[in-house]
């Protein structure tokens, strides 16, 4: 018996040691009762890494996700009050009216309730708003699959994009912002045709609209309007 | 044509319709992170955080980015709790569905790997359970004492590869573990298999550290007053 048998580790202590959270290292090298019993849960732990498990061949995954994907949600995960489309456009279109509300009274009232900068401003952050959520409706509708893709959301987010649509057309027109109006006319017709399009759209129509947004340059139009709205805005 | 993207890799015309203000590697090839497209030059590059952060988006890519990194992990934790092949499939499209409808939960505080595996654990669980009431249920095969999942592991035909000492250590393994309650068995399987610390294993099983640590213990002590003799006799 050595000098150390006094304090012999305790099984949990080896347990320990074998899996790295107790160093146990120096007294293994003096103890040679310790030792052994370490050996012997090493050898019977060790021997669990052996167990069998069935080997996977290569496409395992991709036929995972193949069968995964049928049954995940079509719309993003989200609780549905979190979505954005279930509240913006209803707060676009509040924005909007409050805008057009706002001049219509100073015009008959000459009153001065809300400057003219603070309703441009507030015209401006709609049109940003409103602008960067087509922009996504486009981008996914110009980044669909041909034959396989369900078209259903965004057809349901162009639908509702559409009234918030005329309301800042007409009110960006009232403001003499023709270009901005242009834009909203052309986004409004793409809109449309997203919005009255079948869910699972065929390949050529889908294949036409892609064409018509790429070709327009709209995505890229939509895009630098929003943010030069955006910076105008927060200028004012 | 061919263009550059911000990191400097070659993109193709209709890559350089690129809107990304948000991709996580600011790439400049992407077309919108909100997007069901992702390039390929960078998806494969983003880390589970990052593919989880545009999962929760509603980027069924960036989910796939997931199915496809941990597959093969959740199928062995799957097999290892439940012993069968099919169960284990099964449990492994139960978790990743589960993980899709549930992201919105995950915070970030542990990886996504060991979140994901905590599913895959409590699911494995409730098969069991579910299992185990419907064996109660079964008179045939409730009076069947030697029945249990893992004997479909140890083929109960001796092989002459079983002749030999290793393979017969290697047949006792799978009834070893069959002793083991339930949660000594998660227990073990997440310590030894899946090199999980007992903070996590605490937090899986909702357990208090130290009880998770004793669980681990009472698993490897009963395995190894199965196999030691086994080893003695090696020896």
């Amino acid at each position: 018996m050595n000098r150390l048998s006094a304090a012999h580790l305790n099984d949990e202590q080896l347990m320990d040691a074998y899996y790295g959270e107790f160093d146990a290292s120096g007294h293994l090298t003096v103890c040679d009762e310790c030792r052994g019993r370490f050996d012997r849960l090493r050898d019977v732990l060790d021997s669990f890494r052996e167990y069998p498990i069935p080997e996977r061949d290569p496409g395992y995954a991709t036929a995972v996700w193949s069968k995964l994907l049928p049954k995940l949600p079509k719309d993003r995960p989200q609780r549905w009050w979190l979505q954005w489309w279930t509240w913006t456009p209803a707060l676009a279109a509040l924005l909007i009216i409050t805008f057009v509300a706002g001049r219509l009274t100073e015009r008959n009232s000459q009153a001065h309730g809300i400057s003219e900068k603070a309703r441009e401003r507030v015209l401006l952050i709609s049109l940003s708003d409103y602008l960067e959520q087509s922009q996504i409706v486009l981008a996914n509708v110009e980044n669909a699959a041909p034959g396989t893709a369900d078209l259903a959301g965004e057809r349901d987010r162009a639908h509702e994009l559409l009234g918030a649509n005329r309301l800042l057309r007409q009110a960006a027109e009232h403001l003499g912002d023709y270009a901005d109006a242009a834009l909203l006319d052309e986004l409004e017709r793409v809109l449309l045709d997203v919005a009255n399009s079948p869910a699972h759209d065929s390949a050529a129509n889908l294949d036409q609209l892609q064409q018509r947004i790429e070709r327009e340059g709209l995505l890229f139009r939509v895009r630098i309007t929003s943010t030069a709205s955006r910076e105008r805005g927060q200028k004012l | 044509m061919l263009a550059e993207g911000r990191n400097g890799k070659k993109a193709s015309s209709h890559r350089l319709r690129c809107h990304s203000i948000n991709c996580p590697k600011n790439c400049g090839l992407f077309s919108d992170h909100l997007t069901y497209w992702v390039s390929k030059n960078c998806w494969m590059e983003w880390t589970d955080a990052e593919a989880a952060a545009e999962a929760r988006l509603g980027n069924k890519h960036a989910f796939r980015v997931l199915v496809e990194r941990h597959t093969k992990a959740l199928f062995r934790l799957a097999f290892l709790m439940t012993g069968n092949e099919q169960d284990a499939e099964d449990l492994v499209q139960e978790t990743f569905l589960r993980s899709y409808k549930q992201i919105h939960n995950f915070d970030g505080r542990a990886s996504f790997g060991t979140w994901l595996h905590r599913i895959c654990v409590n699911c494995s669980l409730n098969l069991i359970r579910a299992r185990k009431n419907r064996k109660e249920e079964s008179p045939a095969i409730a009076a069947d004492p030697t029945f249990h999942w893992l004997d479909h592991v140890a083929a109960p035909t001796p092989s002459p590869e079983r002749l030999t000492e290793s393979s017969q250590i290697a047949s006792m393994l799978g009834p070893a573990l069959r002793m083991l309650s339930d949660a000594e068995r998660t227990a073990f399987i997440l310590r030894h298999y899946e090199e999980c610390s007992i903070d996590e294993i605490a937090r899986t099983l909702g357990l208090q550290t130290g009880a998770a640590k004793q669980t681990v213990f009472r698993a490897v002590q009963k395995l190894r007053t199965a196999l030691e003799p086994a080893w003695g006799t090696k020896r």
